[in-house]
Order: structure tokens, then C-alpha cells, then sequence
């Protein structure tokens, strides 16, 4: 069994950051556009563990920041919680295609 | 440690202040803008005073003289906003957190520019962002405030996100993540040159940078007025400072890779936004394209790579201040007694409102370059910057569009004073906190370019 390193764990974040970049373009219902941005921020957060552990083992810079982007995505999805809540109350869906009254 | 962060423990003291008096209840709006209008002004003078320069938190944060003159052109903004848009806050119902929102944003702003660290720079980015999108959700009633709002936040999110994926990478290839240990680790191999195009992806979105620049219009027209000038003059200019010490700073090693980006960029940047300005109606919508077009010309300076580059844009920023809050102080008047906002209605605006036609004249003067007004002196000097690298090309197209900008800005200033109008808009009334905002910043568009001493401050 091959022990999992560095290229492994970068791959996966890769890869988790162009599906989250994937679904937010695709995607027209604006939770799962959400869910999609949160996708992007955990595989930040895989790439800077990764890092920390096999490059940088002797520094903290990376495990700090980890715990900061969780914060801050929890706030963010808070009031964009709050914004789609009172999109939803206005256009009666939460579907980014109703939302379209102003363009070019 | 007090007179280091004194900008900011003053800001955080003016957001406490506000939240126990809302919690008071007791006031009427009015008396509370008052007291507001006169804790800006307060907190504006201070800005002056006891300055010392410093690090803090193990190089965290950071102060200049430099960082404090920054720091005092943005409290002057926020200052003339809560003076400009009085109309407008005295009728909304949720005044108190309005200013609670925009001085957080505010305080963040202030972070950012002091930031030495690119966690603190995150942090920092984050909290002058986030509030800006409820302050852009404020008119609850409208649709398209909440449309503005949800464009906003989805693009700040996402924008983050690509901000954050660049700054692991350049963790992952540096190994520190400290704005005055990274010069030494930078060398340009292609993982650091792919970081960093996150990094400046990231900037691009803030700034409205041309292929990002598309939430610009959206938001700045949904928004309320005192949202939207926050957003296109406070914000921006607290972004443009900190993108100019990143480049200048911590990507001193790869200023060939990044000094292509920039010029690029800005050529697309005033092209675009120029081209799309001359097909608007909608004054919120025309100005937002104006300023995509205005940032592309504070690329212009940026792309120097001197100590020119950010005295321009520093001198920049204050006339763009005056000048935009002054259109967008006469916007708000006409809109808020008429509810009307296309530029057709503005026609016949000479016959009613002299003293409105005045300040928009003067300020689309400015905007546009004409020499009287500072506006001019601004360009001048960012075109001087940005030619001291020898690319003539680049400083023509720069120097042609501001050419093709002179055509919208004069359609708006003939629709004013020289087209016939049957039924021009009724004699507005302008209280006199707009009435004084307005006058300081006719006054400012005239007075900053003639006097010499303030871009000698400045160097």
C-alpha cells in the first residue's frame, strides 16, 4: 500500500477547488452557488495543512490560517444567508435566472 | 501602541459609541446624523495628530506617515458621505447600523492598509467587504437592493476563494506568509508565477479590473446611492493602496511578470469600460462604468513601479474622492426629490437648479481631465508615472481614451446646461449638510490642483 503524500493531498485539493469553481458557474440555484464557494475554501484549507505538514513542519503559519478561513467562511455565509433570505422574499424563488432586472 | 493603531481604536470607539446610543433609543434621526456628521469630523481633525510610526504583532501590522495620509483620505470620504447623502439617511428607518456597517468596513480598510501579513491582509479584506454587501442590501424593500446584494456577496466570496488558493500556494512555495520576509523568497518559478495570477484575479475583482469587472454596473446601480459611492470611492481607493505596496513591496522581485499584467489589464480596462460608458442611461449605471474606465488609469500610474507611481496615485484618490461624491451628491439630490435617475432626465437642469448644474459641471470636468479642475493634475501626473518606463505605446492609448471619455462626460454636461426641456425638474431643495458637502467638494476639485504644496505633501 503506497503511503499518501504531498502530490496526493495536492491533487485532491486541485481537484476539489475546479469542482467547486465548476459548480458555481453551473449551478443556477444560489445555495448550492454557496455550497460551491464553501468547497473552494476547504480545499484552500487541505492545501495549506498539506503544506504545513510536509514542507514546513516546523512552522504554525498554515494550521493559523486554516482556523481563520473556517471563521471567516461561517460569517460569510451568514449574511449571504441573510441576503438570499430577502432575495427570496422579493422574487419568491431563490433561483439566480429570476434574478435579472438589471444586465449590461 | 495607542498612537500607532490610533486611527483605528478611534473607529472602533465611534461604532461602540453608535451601538449604546442606538440601544438608548432615545433620539430622533436627525439629532443622531448630527452627532454622527460631527464624530466623523472629530475623528477626521484627529487624524492629524499624534502620529508615530511603528510595527506592531511581530510585524502584523504596520504604520507610515505614509499610511496615515492614506488612512485620513478615507475618513474624509466617509465624512462627506455622511454629509452628501443627509436626505437619504434622515428618512431610512435603520440609520444607526447603516454607519455601523460603513465604519466597520471602514476600520477594516484601515487594517488592510496597515497590513504586514498575508493572514492579517485576509482578515482585513474580508471585513471591509462583508458589511459592504448588507450595507448594499439596505433599501429592503426593493428588488433590485437585494439583487445588488446577492451579486455582491457571491462575487466577494468567490473572489476570496481565489484570493485564498493563491496565498496557500505561495505558503507552499515560500514558507512564510510575512509581507517583509516574502521579497527574499520570491524568484519567479512558475509556481510563484501562478500564485501570484490568483493573487492579482483576487485585486482584479475588487478593484473592477476589466475581465472582472462585471458585478461593477450591477451592484452600483441596485445599491443605495450612499452604498454606491462608498463602494466606488472608499473601497476602491483602500484596495488601489494596498495592491501598490503588494506590487511595490513583497512582488519587487517579479516586477517584469507584473508589470505586463497591469498594462494589459489597464489598456482593456479603459477601453471597455469607456466603450460601455457611452451607451448608458442610467446615471448610477454611467458613473460605475466611468469609474471601471478611472481605475484603468490608476493602472497607469501603478504600472511606474516608482516611488512616482504611488505618490500619483495617492494624489489620484483625493481628487477622484471630491470629484465622484460630488456627482454622485447631485445624483442623489435629483433623485431623491423626483425618484428619477437616467440622463435624459436631467435636461433643461440649468433653468431650475444653477448651484447643482455647477458642482456636476465641475465635477465631470474633473473626472474627465480638463485643466482647470484638479481632475487634470491627477491624470497628469499618473500619465507621467506611468511614462517614466519608456512604454510611449501604452501612455498613447491611455492619452486616446481619455479623448473617447471627454465625449460621455460632455453629453451629460450638454444635457444639462444647453439641451431645451419643456418640463425641466422642479427646484430642489437641498438641506444644509448637503448644501456644505457639496460646496467642500467644489471646493476640493478646484483647490487641490491649484495648490502645489498638497502633491509635495504627498511625495
Amino acid at each position: 500500500m503506497i503511503e499518501p503524500g504531498l502530490y496526493h493531498l495536492l491533487f485532491i485539493s486541485a481537484a476539489l477547488f475546479f469542482i467547486g469553481v465548476y459548480g458555481f458557474f453551473t449551478r443556477r440555484n444560489l445555495v448550492t452557488m454557496l455550497m460551491s464557494v464553501e468547497l473552494i475554501l476547504n480545499s484552500v484549507n487541505l492545501n495549506f495543512i498539506a503544506f504545513n505538514k510536509y514542507l514546513w513542519p516546523n512552522k504554525l503559519d498554515g494550521v493559523f490560517f486554516t482556523i481563520f478561513i473556517i471563521a471567516i467562511a461561517a460569517a460569510e455565509a451568514a449574511v449571504a444567508i441573510a441576503i438570499i433570505i430577502n432575495l427570496y422574499r422579493s422574487h419568491h424563488s431563490i433561483d439566480v435566472e429570476n434574478a435579472e432586472e438589471m444586465k449590461f | 501602541m495607542l498612537t500607532i493603531m490610533k486611527s483605528e481604536l478611534l473607529v472602533t470607539a465611534i461604532i461602540f459609541l453608535l451601538l449604546f446610543v442606538k440601544l438608548g433609543k432615545g433620539m430622533k434621526n436627525e439629532s443622531m446624523l448630527l452627532l454622527i456628521q460631527v464624530l466623523l469630523l472629530l475623528n477626521f481633525i484627529a487624524g492629524f495628530f499624534f502620529n508615530t510610526e511603528g510595527i506592531l504583532f511581530d510585524g502584523m501590522y504596520q504604520s507610515t506617515s505614509m499610511i496615515v495620509l492614506q488612512k485620513n483620505i478615507l475618513n474624509l470620504g466617509v465624512y462627506l458621505i455622511s454629509l452628501l447623502f443627509s436626505s437619504w439617511f434622515k428618512r431610512s428607518e435603520h440609520m444607526p447600523e447603516f454607519f455601523m456597517l460603513m465604519l466597520s468596513a471602514l476600520l477594516g480598510m484601515f487594517f488592510l492598509i496597515s497590513s504586514g501579513n498575508l493572514l492579517m491582509f485576509f482578515l482585513a479584506l474580508e471585513l471591509s467587504t462583508i458589511p459592504v454587501a448588507a450595507m448594499a442590501n439596505f433599501d429592503l424593500d426593493k428588488k433590485r437592493s437585494s439583487e445588488a446584494a446577492m451579486k455582491m456577496i457571491l462575487t466577494s466570496a468567490f473572489s476570496s476563494g481565489i484570493l485564498l488558493f493563491g496565498i496557500s500556494l505561495i505558503y507552499g512555495a515560500t514558507g512564510t506568509i510575512s509581507f517583509s520576509e516574502l521579497p527574499q523568497h520570491l524568484d519567479g518559478t512558475p509556481l510563484q508565477v501562478l500564485a501570484f495570477v490568483f493573487l492579482f484575479a483576487a485585486f482584479a475583482f475588487k478593484l473592477s479590473i476589466v475581465p472582472f469587472h462585471l458585478w461593477t454596473a450591477d451592484v452600483y446601480e441596485g445599491a443605495p446611492m450612499a452604498t454606491t459611492s462608498f463602494l466606488s470611492v472608499i473601497s476602491k481607493g483602500a484596495v488601489a493602496f494596498i495592491f501598490i505596496s503588494t506590487l511595490y513591496k513583497v512582488f519587487q522581485p517579479m516586477q517584469g511578470t507584473w508589470y505586463n499584467m497591469v498594462m494589459i489589464l489597464s489598456i482593456a480596462t479603459m477601453i471597455i469600460g469607456n466603450l460601455f460608458a457611452l451607451r448608458q442611461q442610467n446615471i448610477k449605471r454611467f458613473l460605475a462604468f466611468s469609474s471601471i474606465a478611472q481605475v484603468g488609469f490608476i493602472l497607469v500610474g501603478i504600472s511606474s513601479g516608482a516611488k512616482e507611481g504611488l505618490s500619483s496615485v495617492v494624489y489620484f484618490i483625493l481628487i477622484y474622492i471630491f470629484s465622484n461624491l460630488a456627482a454622485f451628491g447631485v445624483a442623489t439630490a435629483i433623485e431623491s426629490q423626483t425618484g428619477k435617475e437616467n440622463i435624459d432626465d436631467c435636461k433643461g437642469l440649468y433653468q431650475t437648479n444653477p448651484f447643482l448644474s455647477w458642482v456636476l459641471a465641475l465635477a465631470l470636468f474633473s473626472l474627465a481631465g480638463i485643466p482647470p479642475t484638479a481632475g487634470f493634475f491627477g491624470k497628469l501626473f499618473l500619465l507621467t508615472a506611468g511614462a517614466s518606463t519608456g512604454s510611449y505605446f501604452f501612455i498613447t492609448i491611455a492619452a486616446l481614451n481619455m479623448i473617447i471619455s471627454l465625449y460621455y462626460y460632455l453629453r451629460v454636461i450638454r444635457a444639462v446646461f444647453m439641451d431645451k426641456n419643456e418640463q425641466p425638474v422642479e427646484k430642489i431643495k437641498i438641506d444644509l449638510s448637503a448644501k456644505l458637502g457639496l460646496t467642500i467638494c467644489a471646493a476640493g476639485i478646484v483647490l487641490v490642483g491649484l495648490l502645489s504644496w498638497i502633491y509635495d505633501y504627498i511625495q
